[in-house]
């Protein structure tokens, strides 16, 4: 079960029926670095329009930060599309993420 | 990138080359891709850590047991130099170093990697039946890392000021204002963190994806679970300790104030009019940091014990593991919880009682898989014909000593009983419960058990029984007198515990431990010979000489490069021991069903059919 | 059996990819737990700060925008890269993978011009009561130094990191415009005597040029690292594309996911340090 196929020849396509999906996604690329683009004039925007409340300004910044980070993420990383195993893997790292981000609050209840 | 052998084209192997056929000795046995050869580097190399860091505590001990009397031998005191041992006297600010490295060795460099380096890189893919580990660059990239690592720890004893001396824990704002050698610490321990990380990597990646056919997860031997659990805990605890060794290096290296608060003052000087720090930092951010990880990682100490031991009950009570699939969740539960209990170490740094609840609470709670994991092993032994074999006495003596160690870790987690007990002799008793006769009983279980395999011969039983009479008996008389030290109020750390009267009053007790402690030491020489001997001398066995179940016995002993003759198939879980209405009492995992209701379960294994 | 190891260069039927794939996302995995303990750090320093000056007001944000942009661009051309070595063009993938190397080092540029620019930025502390305090009006100034000059009349030309590298001497010494202007005021002469400290606007100033220094630095050995990579699988790695396309494409795949992480992580620190 663990012997290998024979490998493909250099000349032969690397993955013949994967090659025709990624020129599918080329477009998708393209919209992502333009979304990403567009986001970045948006988030230094925010930024210089002094917003009201110190608050809505993070908010804004985080926001638009978690989308950004999101498609690079879905779409250059390909986690829109994952094995489960990767899946699992980073769903368990998230949690212990959100323990680690909990740290500070921890800490500022401590004359609670 | 970290990737394998090439096997994708013969020219790639061909131009590879390693292991196959005639290769130096230098690329055998020193920059060896072969997770076995690397085990045993592993293994060495943290054997002797291992022993280097007992050295440390031997001398500790003795300005313990006689406070402020020289050294009995001068030529001792001569080794160590005017400066450390002034008239052979140890000196405060070297004892202080002694204490902060003997942590350290144990853990980081020698108990982690016996346990995880050596026992994990030999055993696993062994019992998963794979060639080899799924990165084996990657794998030998962790053992030389690791080994710089700790040759840079022990550099730092010789680095002006001497060895980092703020505890294991390096707590600032101490060890900030501490002398070089805390710097080549954080050095080391980043290193040591790279080889952990590394290392954990290729663990999961290699029993998630290369296990032999038939082996689903529910039928790997506990002790491959462990390993995984641990190897979890190691990739995402150990990081934030790296992120606190960074902050903590730019404190020490570029004057941040990342763990300086404001107003500090040192020797009864503003630390900002000597240095111009800024402030403005917490020191308690790096208790949580170090914490976050320190917790985990007394659940790598103790996972990969309770897989030894797992595997030797089973194979020497003759029966299946009680509770394997319960014993399984318990220690992915275990491994899970021990990511939220951190902040029970800190119970006295002034935290609310809201927090300090939520901790006590978890940390009740994670007390239940360990003692479904202990229960389930006592269970294992009703009604076994139990062999006494070597390795079954030690691990035999692991239940009752990780016992003691975890329940009295009970009255630390508690806040209020914490109060008294906190940074007393009560913690190190504790501690070294779980992890020397604990742990390290169990690492000594293992090396009797898979000896064998390694080198096709096994250890004298009468030197094995030199070796583990004694080694019971001393580890109880130095760490059970702790207790009582502890209660009676005398703090750990403590250079000269007669200063205090209640430390007078137990005085006896420590000069008991001492000489414990070095009667210790002589009760290794047995083993020590044993180790070496056997190597050569021991009586030759066959591959499967404990009649054990699991896949690393259907190998030759000791296994080629490449591991197996033929790819083993899985056709069984891992303790398939005594099954009713069989002539054997054993069923090996890779036996095929048919060979194994005639009553032949040694039958070659067959390879792939489909 | 020989030692080949399976599943090197083909999925698993199980689990659907190679070993190396779920390697490298476990290690990012482990990334995401450094990170993550640092800005989690930097929440509770700033949390429990008396206060905190504006990212924007004391750093570069045309630099560190250009900066996003440049390694936007550069995850894009990495894409790029391991998409051509799919569609079996090897001239493209060169040409891409070099791009991303240059985008790369072009942000390494960027960098040092904006740290340089912190290193050469001053803060005096006068003597209280001294001649050059009532001159200056205020005890604190900072800008930068024009020119130095030693005890013994020399020029100094070596970056100065204290007052005691002045030697005993003297500085001309260009105040920062003051609020809502960009004239810079006259260059005033401050000898070593007048002054209380001298310092750079450097990791140890405040737990703000901590952060900055440290999280900011940290990620920066990651591009470099990143370049390192990149180069390798550009120039001796990608012989392996004529014995061993498969496993080339996924060596790339596995770069790009690496890199498209240093991106992702630059994403969250141009907000939290430059902006808020």
């Amino acid at each position: 079960m663990s012997d290998h196929p024979p490998p493909a020849p250099a000349e032969a396509a690397v993955m013949p029926h994967g090659a025709e999906e990624v020129r599918a996604h080329l477009k998708i690329y393209l919209a992502v670095f333009f979304a990403l683009g567009v986001l970045t004039a948006i988030t230094v925007g925010i930024a210089y329009l002094d917003l009201p409340s110190k608050n809505l300004a993070i908010a804004a910044a985080m926001v638009i930060a978690l989308v950004k980070g999101s498609l690079v993420a879905l779409y250059f990383m390909h986690l829109i599309k994952e094995a489960r195993v990767i899946y699992w893997s980073l769903a368990l790292c998230v949690v212990f993420f959100a323990a680690l981000m909990a740290l500070p609050v921890l800490t500022s209840m401590e004359h609670l | 990138m970290t990737d394998t052998h090439p096997n994708g084209s013969p020219g790639a192997r061909e131009a590879h080359g390693g292991g196959h056929g005639e290769t130096s000795f230098l690329w055998k046995y020193v920059f060896s891709q072969d997770h076995k050869v690397i085990g045993i580097q592993y293994g060495i190399t943290g054997l002797c850590f291992l022993f280097f860091g007992f050295t440390l505590m031997m001398l500790m001990r003795w300005q313990l047991a006689y406070p402020n009397q020289p050294l009995p031998w001068p030529w001792l005191a001569e080794l160590l130099g005017n400066i450390r041992a002034p008239g052979g006297v140890l000196e405060a600010g070297f004892y202080n170093q002694l204490g902060a490295m003997h942590g350290t060795i144990m853990v980081f460099l020698g108990v982690v990697p016996i346990a995880v380096g050596a026992f994990g890189n030999y055993v696993v893919p062994l019992q998963i039946g794979a060639p080899d580990m799924a990165f084996p660059k990657l794998n030998m990239a962790s053992y030389w890392v690791y080994f710089c690592g700790g040759v840079i720890m022990l550099a730092s004893f010789f680095v002006p000021g001497g060895a980092a001396s703020s505890g294991w824990t390096s707590y600032p704002p101490l060890s900030n204002i501490a002398t070089q050698g805390q710097t080549w610490w954080l050095v080391g321990m980043v290193f040591l963190i790279t080889s952990s990380l590394l290392g954990s990597v290729n663990f999961i990646v290699t029993i998630v994806q290369m296990r032999a056919p038939g082996l689903s997860m529910f039928r790997l031997p506990f002790f491959v679970w462990a390993q995984l659990v641990t190897a979890f805990l190691l990739l995402l605890a150990f990081p934030p300790l790296e992120a606190a060794g960074v902050l903590q290096l730019m404190d020490r290296v570029f004057g941040t104030s990342f763990f300086l608060p404001s107003g500090l003052v040192v020797n009864a000087i503003p630390y900002a009019q000597t240095t111009g720090y800024s402030g403005g930092g917490s020191a308690l951010l790096w208790q949580h940091l170090f914490w976050f990880l320190a917790h985990p990682e007394v659940y790598v100490l103790i996972l990969p014990a309770m897989g030894i031991v797992a595997e030797i009950v089973a194979n020497n009570t003759r029966k299946p593991l009680w509770g394997y699939r319960l014993l399984v969740y318990a220690a992915i539960f275990l491994g899970f919880m021990s990511f939220i209990v951190w902040a029970h170490h800190m119970f006295m740094t002034g935290m609310g009682t809201v927090m300090s609840t939520f901790f006590q609470t978890t940390t009740m709670i994670i007390s239940i898989p360990s003692v479904i994991i202990l229960t389930c092993m006592i269970l294992s032994l009703w009604g076994g014909s139990i062999r006494f074999s070597i390795p079954m006495l030690f691990a035999l003596a692991f239940l009752p000593m990780f016992a003691i160690g975890g329940l009295t870790g009970l009255p630390l987690g508690l806040t209020l009983s914490d109060l008294h007990l906190h940074d007393t002799y009560y913690v190190i008793g504790h501690f070294h419960y779980v992890v020397a006769p604990g742990t390290i009983m169990a690492l000594f279980a293992g090396i009797y058990y898979w000896y064998p395999k390694v080198t096709g011969r096994k250890m004298s039983g009468l030197l094995g029984h030199l070796h583990f009479w004694p080694t019971l008996i001393l580890m109880n008389s130095i760490f059970m007198p702790m207790f009582f030290m502890g209660m009676a109020g005398l703090n750990r750390r403590m250079y000269d515990q007669t200063v205090y009267v209640h430390g007078r009053g137990v005085q006896p007790l420590s000069l008991m431990v001492s000489w414990s402690a070095w009667m210790l030491a002589v009760a290794q020489i047995p083993f020590i010979i044993n180790f070496f001997k056997s190597w050569k001398a021991g009586e030759k066995v066959n591959d499967n000489p404990w009649e054990a179940t699991t896949l690393e016995w259907a190998a030759p002993s000791p296994p080629p490069h490449g591991n197996f003759t033929t790819l083993p198939e899985v056709h069984r879980g891992p303790y398939e021991y005594s099954v009713p209405g069989q002539s054997g009492d054993f069923c090996p995992q890779h036996a095929r069903p048919d060979s194994a209701s005639e009553g032949t379960p040694s039958a070659p294994p067959v390879p792939a059919a489909h | 059996m020989s030692t080949a190891i399976p599943w090197s260069v083909k999925p698993h039927p199980v689990t659907g990819i190679p070993n190396a794939k779920l390697g490298i996302w476990l290690f990012l995995a482990s990334e995401v737990m450094l990170f993550g303990a640092l800005f989690s750090s930097y929440i509770l320093i700033r949390t429990g700060s008396e206060q905190w000056p504006m990212g924007r007001t004391i750093l570069n944000i045309p630099l560190a925008t250009l900066n996003t942009v440049i390694l936007i661009t550069s995850s894009v051309t990495m894409v790029m890269a391991w998409a051509s070595l799919k569609m079996n063009q090897f001239g493209k993938f060169k040409l891409f993978q070099t791009l991303t190397i240059l985008l790369a080092l072009g942000f390494m540029v960027v960098k040092a011009f904006e740290y340089g620019g912190k290193l050469h930025h001053y803060e005096v502390t006068l003597v209280e009561g001294s001649e050059a305090a009532d001159k200056a009006g205020a005890l604190k100034i900072t800008g930068h130094i024009d020119h130095a000059t030693a005890g013994n009349g020399g020029a100094i030309t070596s970056w100065i990191r204290s007052r005691d590298d002045l030697h005993d001497g003297k500085i001309s010494f260009v105040a920062d415009p003051p609020a809502g202007s960009h004239e810079h005021p006259a260059a005033i002469e401050l000898a070593a005597e007048d002054m209380e400290r001298l310092t750079f606007f450097g990791p140890h100033r405040d737990t703000f040029f901590a952060v900055y220094f440290t999280l900011t630095g940290l990620h920066g050995i990651h591009v470099l690292g990143g370049i390192v990579v990149l180069l390798y699988f550009l120039l001796p790695g990608s012989r392996m594309w004529r014995t061993d396309p498969e496993r080339f494409t996924g060596r790339i795949e596995c770069t790009g996911l690496y890199w498209h992480f240093v991106d992702l992580v630059w994403i969250f620190l141009f907000p939290t340090l430059y902006l808020l």
